[in-house]
């Protein structure tokens, strides 16, 4: 019996409730790892990490010995989602992704939010991720964000959060489907025990999306992935997109841009290119127009894209709405935009560009966790109640010189999912990226990438900072009798 | 295809080849030397002369050419570019780049490769036992030309990997050849005894040939093995036959047919190719065989600087066109 002794600590635990029965969904899942020898478990756990190895699954340590390369630690516990609550997560999403793409597009032209004083002006137009040059840009469609990945949490009361919207380049939807490869190899006879909605469906979806954005109706429009390159931490999943889709995989050196068309050069000279799903930075896409010291980007691009010659996903500008300042204002979008009530909730925040609001973060920092507004995978962050007074007291200085760049959050009792430690198993607290594609219409990946922080204790869930990932199961419902021994 | 998905191809294929080469001529070194009589001394200058990076080897370890220090530099020696761990990286990190290009059998297989050596690498052990090790390695290489073959389009990019193969092997061979060499003449005295043969038995293990060789010539004669290993159309190991298939892959990409060029890879492949189709063993004689053999390596070279020139190089752009300002 393995999970005989596991604790919930108090937490909400994603799989058993507070007096230790298995949630709705997991039973057969509990059932078939108890029945499993411990040496056999550990056994499976190696072999995943090895063939993650094997495949090259693999981020750079940066500071340590020249090729030093570790895997994105792995856990064998899936976290699994009932089907129900899936639903009013997909449908949440779907709202706010809309009145997102309605609040970029409204920034980029009229401007009627900020006229109305729903969110006050200075606010989004002193966003970092704000860009002037984008002003009266027309993407197809009026979308904006194609591809989004957005953060949730479950809280201490059971209900999910939206903790930020990443609205530029989300990452790693690679390892969710790479994570599902991995457990259907290790933990084949987990899978008869539940029925998991599949996730492999999420290539073909997103070159659908990327094709419908073409800007010339043409049979096969040249679609390419665009890399900063393979020293960047995501090249892999750069890579295993473009693999997985059938398109190139491009770097800014392989295009050229001539009479506003964007070419690759190719052994038989230049190709066209209709579409451009860039992992690069809006700073970095166009030496003309951005950041003129980019040795990544494509000197034209911008006037090719506003010429109507090729698409980009994301457009530039998103970065505007993902701004975590701006971010305390999407319950009010989806009210402006939509005339709804916000289905998924955002984690209750305090902007420190407000002076009520400064005063009660700086007096509570030991509570609260505070964020920079422009910065995302969990750098320049304070997680009050575990830092050191000294700690805060630095913080504190940082936040009163500048009062824009700072959010505050009370410090969420995150959930929780059995993790394999050693021979046993501990909870460990989650949060959850689900991924959203949005074309002709809006499609939401089953489940998404459940991240979790292995240090014990630890709520910091990136990967950069010590974070590992688990498989993550959307369930109908268990199919198997109770008890069934695994294969 | 892209420019630089085709060099990256090409250099995979070509890397992984060197590996096998490298592997395959330091195995044969150590089975020669344990049939050599006492006496005569182990050689293994000749495999750092003839694997060009003499002058590196010297500086690094100081004109040591004993086994230790010639199997460490051309094995695990990151700072020789050669050596099988570098070249290994590199055909790592080349296939890393196109990874969307080739099949994830073929990267897994370059990937466990390289970290099989890597490994290797921090016991050393593998040593005590090189054969085993050496082995490893070209089953390692022969695995990944296998998922080439059967799980990759055999299009433009897959082509790319065959040429690269296929040049990189025939410059490998004519440098086992030349091996013999260095080892052989300095000492004219043993010519025709016994220990010639085992030095040519060596040299076709070497290109993992001896056993084609006895099928095809039976005695151990060397013209006929210079023959074999250089002019033969079938053994895959032949120069000649290397040429052959390099210019298929060449004529695929390209769509030239023969007796044609369109740029100049094929015109020096081309030449190359028509002088190994017509020449005999008694005028590579006449030549002299290490002569010949530097002058293949030489146009070798130049095939390998034309392809790079005529398919991988950024084409230039018209500079009206590129100094265009936004209105």
């Amino acid at each position: 019996m393995r999970f005989q002794n596991y604790d919930t600590g108090g937490f909400y635990d994603e799989m058993f409730t507070p007096d230790g029965q298995p949630r709705t969904g997991t039973e057969a899942v509990v059932n078939r790892f108890n029945a499993l020898p411990l040496e056999e478990l550990k056994r499976r756990q190696q072999a995943a990490e090895k063939t993650l190895l094997q495949m090259g699954i693999t981020f750079s340590v940066y500071g340590e010995e020249q090729g030093t390369e570790r895997i994105f630690p792995f856990d064998i516990v899936p976290r699994i989602i009932p089907h129900n609550e899936w639903v009013e997560i997909e449908s949440g999403l779907k709202q706010r992704i809309k009145a997102l793409n309605l609040f970029i597009n409204d920034v980029y032209h009229e401007q009627k939010i900020l006229k109305d004083g729903v969110i006050p002006e200075q606010l989004v137009l002193s966003a970092s991720g704000f860009r002037p040059e984008c002003m009266g840009l027309r993407p197809p469609g009026d979308i904006w964000c194609h591809i989004t990945g957005t953060d949730l949490v479950r809280g201490g009361d059971g209900k999910f959060y939206v903790l930020e919207d990443n609205l530029r380049c989300p990452s790693g939807v690679s390892y969710v489907l790479q994570n599902r490869v991995v457990m259907k190899r290790s933990f084949p006879w987990a899978f008869d025990a539940a029925r998991v909605a599949p996730v492999s469906d999420y290539p073909n979806r997103l070159l659908e999306l990327l094709q419908y954005l073409a800007p010339t109706r043409r049979d096969k429009p040249v679609v390419a992935v665009w890399t900063p390159g393979i020293y960047n931490s995501a090249y892999f999943e750069h890579s295993f997109l473009a693999q997985q889709m059938g398109v190139e995989l491009v770097e800014g050196s392989d295009l050229v841009v001539v009479d506003d068309r964007v070419m690759m050069r190719t052994t038989n000279g230049l190709k066209p290119v209709d579409v451009l799903y860039r992992r690069i930075d809006d700073d970095f896409i166009d030496p003309e127009v951005f950041r003129s010291d980019s040795m990544l980007g494509v000197p034209g691009l911008m006037r090719a894209y506003k010429a109507g010659r090729v698409a980009l996903a994301n457009a530039p500008g998103t970065g505007v709405a993902d701004d975590k300042a701006v971010y305390a204002y999407v319950p009010d979008m989806i009210k402006y935009y939509l005339g709804e009530e916000p289905i998924l909730k955002n984690v209750e925040t305090y902007l420190c560009s407000r002076e009520k609001d400064l005063q009660y973060v700086l007096s509570n920092l030991d509570k609260l966790v505070v964020k920079k507004v422009g910065e995302s995978g969990g750098y320049g962050m304070l997680v009050g109640p575990h830092a050191s007074p000294e700690e805060r007291v630095e913080y504190g200085e940082q936040i009163k010189a500048n009062p824009r760049n700072f959010i505050a959050q009370p410090t969420l009792a995150l959930s929780r999912v059995p993790t394999l430690v050693n021979d046993h198993f501990e909870g460990r607290h989650v949060d959850l990226r689900p991924y959203i594609l949005f074309g002709e219409e809006i499609y939401v990946m089953p489940g998404g990438l459940t991240r979790v922080a292995l240090k014990k204790g630890s709520l910091v869930v990136n990967s950069s900072q010590g974070g590992g990932s688990k498989d993550t199961w959307v369930v109908e419902a268990c199919t198997l009798p109770e008890g069934g021994a695994p294969c | 295809m892209l420019s630089r998905v085709a060099e990256s191809i090409y250099w995979m294929a070509r890397y992984v080849e060197r590996v096998e080469n490298t592997a395959r001529i330091m195995d044969a070194n150590y089975h020669m030397i344990l049939d050599l009589p006492v006496g005569v001394g182990e050689q293994w200058e000749p495999l750092v002369v003839t694997s060009g990076d003499e002058e590196l080897f010297k500086k690094l370890y100081h004109d040591e050419f004993n086994r230790e220090n010639v199997v460490l530099f051309l094995t695990f020696d990151t700072r020789n570019p050669n050596s099988i761990l570098s070249c290994l990286q590199n055909a790592r990190e080349n296939a890393r780049s196109v990874r969307e290009w080739i099949s994830s059998e073929m990267w897994q297989q370059v990937n466990t490769f390289y970290l099989l050596v890597k490994e290797a690498s921090r016991e050393k052990a593998v040593l005590e036992l090189p054969h085993e090790f050496f082995v490893e390695i070209m089953m390692a290489s022969h695995h990944f030309v296998g998922l080439s073959e059967n799980t990759m389009t055999h299009g433009e990019g897959w082509e790319f990997a065959r040429l690269g193969r296929m040049l990189e092997r025939a410059d490998k061979t004519a440098r086992i050849i030349d091996v013999k060499y260095f080892i052989l003449l300095p000492s004219v005295d043993y010519i025709g005894m016994p220990y010639d043969h085992i030095l040519w038995g060596a040299l076709l293990r070497s290109a993992s040939a001896f056993e084609m060789y006895r099928k095809r010539y039976g005695q151990i004669v060397p013209d006929q093995i210079i023959e074999f290993l250089i002019l033969d159309n079938e053994f895959p190991r032949a120069i000649h036959h290397c040429l052959i298939a390099a210019e298929i892959a060449l004529r695929n990409i390209s769509g030239t047919v023969r007796g044609r060029f369109t740029n100049r890879a094929e015109k020096t492949l081309g030449r190359l190719l028509a002088d190994l189709d017509y020449i005999q063993v008694e005028e590579i004689k006449g030549i002299g065989l290490h002569e010949f053999l530097d002058n293949t390596q030489t146009q070798l070279n130049q095939i390998g600087a034309a392809v790079s020139e005529t398919f991988f190089s950024i084409p230039v752009v018209p500079a009206a066109t590129q100094s265009q300002s936004i209105e």
